[in-house]
């Protein structure tokens, strides 16, 4: 039987045991109902985004940018293979993968992202855009609902927000140097966040998801004309294009590192605390025998 | 309300969003296009409650022109009578406009240009995410409805067009917000000179907060109706009815 000690997050225990596994709540439930439902979420925006890029494959910076302009970025077949053009001179073959693929039916298609990674597998602007603009209806709710409650129910403040020690950089490199050894957790017993997580988690609920749901609508020339101020913050449509595009790379390098952690943190206690709540730790005993 | 099967179908869709290869035949189901529809509806109600009803579309500086406008869609109609009529120069040209208004008009190009005329430097978006700057001048259609007096039955203003893709003319709707609103005009200039033919010549809408494909090119006829049903498959466009897309361009 495992001991029991119910506390929030950033408390120390109330009754700990010495030298007994026990489990903390780690996750509260709009926690864990925000991050299984942004797994959807996310996921569908994420390749019904891909295909619409698929649409126009080049990306510019300023207000306007059609294919007369200079692209800082172009994904395109070429007669022999397909390429990754960035800043019109770093060209990295992208043949097989991105320009130029084989379809489910061994058919060679010259779009830039493949079937497997889009929303629908065919070409479809029409249809990826019905998908996109719907989901992004509840991926904006979950968004500003998760930031709004959990600046509410001090989640932020709490769980989220660095401490001034924290942010020392000997602290800041202990931590990195801990990564590397694989050490995650906390050893006290309790469940914080790490200060690597801390600033990721931040970056992501802060930056890339406000800001990838704040640069899809000034591509909206609708909203626009409501809101002119949104051109000025991301500086001009074909920037906040741009802006959306670096912001979703982001948001796929956050979910291959959240994985891989999870993976190499313990994914069943990992996954488990992200379900029921419960996650459990091991308090190191100092100087016990 | 929440249904059983409302229930059920929503969660197949949640389901569905795991598996890629599951979300074209999501697509299909009947759940699926309720959604789209709610969202789609919600998305026009949303962006009006949050616009003015004339908030103008940004107008930019000689400085911002696109060295290039690009020109998309049909770029050259093969329709004889418009061949004809471009041999020409447009000179036999007339704009129809008609359907519930109380005096229907027929225009010359030359009339056209006679009218107080707009002139508006203004972006272009296009559905698949480019954009391009230009100048365009051309007659406020608020103007052009109010001289033939729309009926009070009117609800949607109707363009159509020369240029077909196959079977189906061009055609494109909007309501009357967009119709009435003061940078809405039929464009017969752009960036100082006649509307050329690939930007759709001799008369194009710039319905400024919309994107691309609902400013129609080579409009022959404006036509004011109570309902789109009765127009092509009833969805209100070309490529709402053959693709899909939304009705609403306003995103």
């Amino acid at each position: 039987m495992m001991a029991t000690v119910a506390h929030p997050v950033g408390h120390e225990p109330v009754t700990p045991l010495r030298s007994l596994p026990h489990r903390v709540y780690r996750h509260r439930l709009p926690t864990r109902l925000w991050h299984w439902s942004n797994v959807v979420a996310l996921l569908v925006m994420l390749t019904s985004g891909l295909m619409i890029f698929n649409a126009h494959p080049r990306l510019y910076w300023g207000d306007h940018g059609a294919n007369a302009d200079r692209a800082w970025l172009e994904i395109g077949p070429t007669p022999g293979g397909a390429h990754l053009v960035l800043f019109g001179s770093v060209d990295v073959p992208t043949g097989g993968v991105l320009g130029r693929w084989k379809d489910a039916n061994g058919v060679e298609q010259t779009r830039a992202f493949p079937y497997w990674a889009t929303i629908p597998s065919g070409y479809s602007l029409a249809a990826a855009r019905r998908w996109h603009l719907s989901v992004a209806w509840i991926f904006a709710t979950l968004t500003f609902g998760y930031l709004l409650l959990s600046a509410a129910n001090r989640h932020i403040r709490r769980d989220l927000l660095p401490t001034r020690g924290e942010l020392k950089p000997s602290y800041l490199w202990q931590d990195v140097k801990d990564h590397l050894r694989l050490r995650f957790h906390p050893t006290d017993g309790t469940a914080h966040y790490n200060i690597l997580q801390k600033l990721t988690y931040g970056l992501v609920l802060f930056v890339l998801l406000p800001g990838i749901v704040l640069t899809g609508l000034t591509m909206s020339p609708a909203f626009n004309a409501a809101w002119p101020w949104m051109l000025d913050l991301f500086g001009g449509r074909q920037s906040a294009r741009s802006l959306h595009f670096i912001f979703a790379t982001g948001l796929v390098g956050f979910i291959l590192i959240h994985v891989l952690l999870v993976i190499l943190a313990g994914p069943i206690n990992e996954i488990r605390s992200m379900l029921t709540g419960w996650f459990h730790v091991h308090r190191v005993e100092e100087g016990a025998a | 309300m929440i249904t059983r099967r409302g229930l059920v179908g929503s969660l197949g869709i949640g389901a569905g969003g795991l598996l890629l290869s599951g979300c074209d035949r999501v697509a299909a189901t009947p759940a699926f296009r309720r959604f789209v529809d709610r969202t789609d509806g919600l998305t026009i109600d949303f962006t009006r409650l949050v616009s003015k009803r004339d908030a103008l579309a940004r107008e930019y500086s000689m400085a911002d022109l696109s060295p290039v406008f690009r020109a998309n869609g049909t770029q050259a109609p093969a329709a004889p009578e418009y061949r004809s009529l471009a041999a020409a120069n447009f000179a036999d040209y007339r704009l129809r406009v008609d359907g519930l208004v109380r005096h229907p008009r027929s225009l010359s190009l030359a009339q056209l240009r006679s009218l107080p005329a707009r002139t508006q430097i203004t972006r272009h978006d296009c559905v698949e995410g480019w954009s391009a700057i230009g100048r365009w001048t051309g007659t406020p259609l608020a103007g052009l409805l109010n001289s033939a007096q729309l009926l009070p039955a009117a609800r949607f203003i109707v363009f159509h067009c020369a240029d077909d893709y196959g079977a189906s003319k061009y055609y494109e709707s909007i309501d009357l917000v967009d119709a009435l609103h003061p940078q809405t005009i039929l464009a017969w200039g752009l960036n100082g000179r006649a509307l050329p033919i690939a930007n759709g010549a001799p008369l194009r809408l710039r319905v400024e907060r919309q994107l691309g494909y609902k400013h129609a090119k080579y409009v022959m006829r404006v036509e004011a109706v109570a309902s789109l049903a009765g127009i092509g498959a009833g969805k209100g466009g070309y490529w709402e009815d053959s693709n899909d897309y939304a009705w609403y361009a306003g995103i």
